[in-house]
Parts: C-alpha cells; structure tokens; sequence
C-alpha cells in the first residue's frame, strides 16, 4: 500500500481528503489526515460574530463529521517533516512515512510578532476577530462598550480573507447605528496598504462606501509597537494614531511546524509553484490554500479552486504525468457592508475587480463590485454551501476553478 | 499604460506611477535622479539597500518590508529612515524594479 498524508483538517485539509477518497484507487492507497483540533471552525463566521449575527454554535462543528470514510484521521499535534526520509514526526514522537504529503496547516495569526500588542490590555481593549476566542471577547465587549474611538486595524501583509478587516469596519458602522449610539463612535481604518485595496477599481468603490459610513482611512501606515498605557499605535515613521478599542489583524503566519522543519518563507509560509501547487521543497510535497506564500488571496473560495487543480495534479504526479499549470489565482470573495447589502468580487493573478454580473453573463443574479442585497443573501447562503458542498468537496455548479471572463466589464487595464 | 521619461540623456519607459517597466534600462545615474524626484540624498547606505533589492528582484523574490527588515542589509527602522513614508515604494522606484505588491 502506498501512503497519501494530509496535515492540517481545515477548510483546505478537508476539501482534498474529500476529493482524493473518491479519485484514489482505496487497493492501492491509504489515505491519513492530522489535526491538532476536534473542532472545524466555520472561519467566516468570525466576522459575524462579534456583533451578535451569529451564535457560538453556527461557526463549530466536529472535525470528524466532514473526513469521509476511507480516511484515517489522527488528532496530533505535528512536529516537524522529515523531508528526506518522507517521514513527519508528531509531537507524540511517532512518526509518519509517505509516498505523497500535502501541507494544508493553513496560517495563524501571530500577536507576538508585533511588540507591544499582547499583553494585560488583549481581550481587555486589543482585540482580534480571527480567532473563536478573539471574535467571542470582542463580541462580550461591544455588547457594553460604551463608544470612543474604534480603530480597525490591519498590521501587515498578507493577511487571510483581506476584505475581512473592511468588512468589519462596514459592519460595526451598520451595528452602532442600530444601537443609536452611532454618533459616539470614531471609526477609523488603519492599513499598511496605499489604500483600502491593492487594485484600483475595486478601491474605488469601497473608499466610496468608507467616505458614506464616515469611516476615516489612515493608509500606508507599517505598525512599530502598540503602545497600551496611551492607548495608542504607532508606525515606524513616527505616525502615531490613538484609539479607545483597538480591533487589530495580527501578523499572520503559517504554522511553526513549517519552520521546525526547515523551509518556508521568513512567514513560515511553504514555497510554491503558483499554477501547479507543488512545493518548491521536494518533489512529492504539495501545498495549498493559506499555508502557501502564491500571490493569490488567502480565502476558502482560493483553496476550493486551488482543490479541484490540485487533485488533478495529485493523479497525474502518480501517473508519471506532467503537471496542469492551470491555476490562474482565481478567488471570489463577498464582502459585507452592513444594512443587509453585499458586494461581490471575482478576481485572479491578472485580472483585478471589476463590474459585471455573476454566475450568468448579463442576468446574475449577482452583481459584481456593486452593493446589493441579493449580493448579501448570497453571503448568507454561503453558510449552508460550507458545510454541505464546498468542504465535501462538491463543485459548486457554475463556478469554474478558473476565472471566467464572460459577465465583466472588462477595459484596458487588463 | 506605458509612458518615456527622459533621466538626463536617457529616454527610459516607465509605467503610470513612475516605476521603470525594464530592469535593464536602470542605471546608476537614473536612479540618482529618481531619487531627487522623491527628495532623498542618497548615501553609501541607500545604494547596498538599492544593489540589494535589484538583486532580489533578478532572483524573483518577492519583497516585503519584513523581508527586508531581516536581510541583515538594514533593520526595518533604519530603512524608513533611509527613506521616509514609504519606504519599499520609494526604494524599489529609484532601483527600477517594479512596485512591489502586497498580496490581496
């Protein structure tokens, strides 16, 4: 029997110990995926969280409800990969051999890494919102906050889902107006990027949405230290920007087991081949979703695209085969924006936001870069989509792994 | 869109927001000019951060200012002084390799 191992259960983990169980011959391969976790976390729940949309209970459920039979979950903590001797330690000291790895570890957020920003002051008036624990203290704390200055805060790249912390601003604006105390709260968006997004018709769009919701925009701003006494944050050119809450995204980075093991990037993220997914580490390593350094968004629907890729790649790498380099950086996001309206975005390596309508050419039902409501019921359905489609690594009918081009409004700037 | 720039007797191609489109049109005395373009007085210092992120460009890595911050070339404090505001912006304009992209 040959060894297929998968570390990491999450959204990625999950998706491909779905796909390959169906795909790989059960005589010929055993199939083992490793988790430290016993729960599998609906991520963008956290988001909703915090203000009271959705409950604890929406965003957990069992890690074991979604690895299909045929698949031997271990729940460990992983040491390190042995990639010469295709072996992987786990804490436990029992180790692991392969034919085949793929590391879907995914990122974490990493506090640490910023000086000043752990300490009393964490889940007192520093809060994240990418973690269940972090997203359930903000929400216990907004529920009696009494209003001040917000500060949202990004404090480098790349982050996971990086709509999420303009999602959050969007959202927390919707929130306080509801409660009628909006005209005590300061909202201000605080970002190490030139603006609220990296490509330019899609940062127009949202500044639009940021000047109508009165949220200010500090840019190109590289945090140095959170300095808690002052309740301050200051970046290295000096710029320092004062908040009552500081609701802040972390560094992120890939997990420490990747450093142990000696590669990754100086973010513990997995080098990889863009198109292929195979990792520039050793020839039968393949990475995929968050925990490779590609230039595409670290987001579910990426890993969902990157899945589909990544199977096909998976049996002709068995089959002596050359690999498809066919994945183009697809990703497609929803992105909140409070009152029950949505926009949605559909993007790739080489093709930046743009307005359309989404599945169907002309009709939609979707409107791409556009507020809509019906853009927001399709962020509410997605809930549903997760648990019973998308990580049982079912296609989503409509939606290619690549990009389409068709229902764009596509100009010169391609 | 693409746009010439004249650096002294040089005509050079540059993109919208003044980054060189060619690694290999970049001189030594272009990026002197940029670099007054952005109102910096370049130094010993300023030039190993230039030689250092060309040559992370020639091998494809991609640059970040955490990157940066641990190349042993300078720390990251330094290099915002070295070059106020935005400092991988600026730098990577006067050494003529394109704006770097934070991943979205």
């Amino acid at each position: 029997m040959k060894e297929l191992l998968i570390l990491g259960a999450g959204t990625s983990g999950t998706m491909m110990a779905n796909h390959l169980r169906k795909t790989l011959p059960k005589k010929e391969w055993n199939l083992t995926i490793v988790d430290q976790e016993e729960t599998h976390y609906y991520q963008p729940g956290f988001l909703f969280l915090p203000f009271d949309l959705y409950k604890s209970k929406d965003v957990k459920k069992k890690i074991d409800k979604f690895i299909p039979k045929g698949v031997n979950l271990i729940n460990a903590k992983i040491e390190r990969i042995d990639k010469d001797n295709d072996i992987v330690w786990l804490k436990n000291d029992t180790s692991l051999k392969y034919d085949i790895l793929i590391i879907a570890t995914g990122t974490n957020i990493a506090p640490q890494e910023i000086e000043g920003m752990l300490g009393d002051h964490w889940y007192q008036s520093v809060f994240d919102f990418y973690t269940f624990e972090g997203a359930r203290n903000l929400r216990n704390k907004l529920r009696q906050w009494e209003g001040g200055k917000l500060v949202v805060h990004i404090s480098e790249m790349p982050i996971k889902c990086p709509v999420a912390p303009l999602e959050f601003a969007f959202l927390a604006d919707s929130y306080f107006i509801n409660k009628g105390m909006r005209d005590k709260v300061e909202i201000t968006y605080v970002t190490p990027m030139s603006g609220a997004f990296t490509k330019p018709k899609a940062t127009e769009a949202l500044d639009y949405l940021l000047k109508q919701k009165n949220i200010k925009v500090v840019p190109d701003f590289n945090i140095e230290r959170v300095d808690a006494e002052h309740k301050k944050i200051i970046d290295y050119g000096g710029e320092e920007v004062s908040y009552d809450l500081l609701v802040t995204v972390p560094t992120n980075m890939g997990d420490a087991m990747i450093e142990r093991s000696g590669f990754g990037d100086e973010l513990n993220f997995v080098p990889t081949d863009k198109a292929t997914l195979q990792s520039k580490v050793k020839n039968n390593i393949f990475a995929i979703g968050d925990a490779t350094n590609i230039p595409a968004s670290k987001a579910g629907s990426v890993a969902h695209f990157e899945a589909e890729i990544l199977t096909d790649n998976i049996m002709r790498y068995i089959a002596g085969k050359a690999l498809k380099k066919e994945y183009d950086g697809h990703a497609n996001c929803f992105i909140e924006t409070g009152h029950g309206k949505a926009l949605l975005i559909d993007f790739n390596y080489n093709q930046e936001p743009v307005k359309g309508t989404f599945p169907f050419p002309g009709i939609g039902p979707l409107s791409l870069l556009k507020e809509t409501h019906m853009n927001h019921m399709g962020k509410l359905a997605f809930r549903w989509i997760y648990w019973n489609m998308l990580i049982k690594g079912k296609h989503i009918p409509f939606v290619s792994a690549k990009m389409d081009t068709a229902g764009k409004e596509l100009e010169e700037s391609n | 869109m693409v746009v010439e720039k004249i650096y002294g007797e040089v005509c050079v191609t540059c993109n919208e927001q003044g980054y060189l489109t060619d690694l290999n049109q970049w001189t030594k005395d272009i990026g002197l000019e940029i670099a007054k373009e952005e109102g910096i007085e370049m130094t010993d210092k300023h030039w190993e951060v230039i030689d250092y992120l060309r040559d992370q460009c020639k091998k494809q890595v991609p640059l970040s200012i955490r990157k940066i911050g641990k190349s042993g070339v300078v720390s990251i404090k330094e290099f915002y002084q070295l070059f106020p505001k935005g400092p991988l912006k600026i730098s990577s304009r006067i050494a003529g390799i394109p704006k770097p992209v934070s991943c979205i």
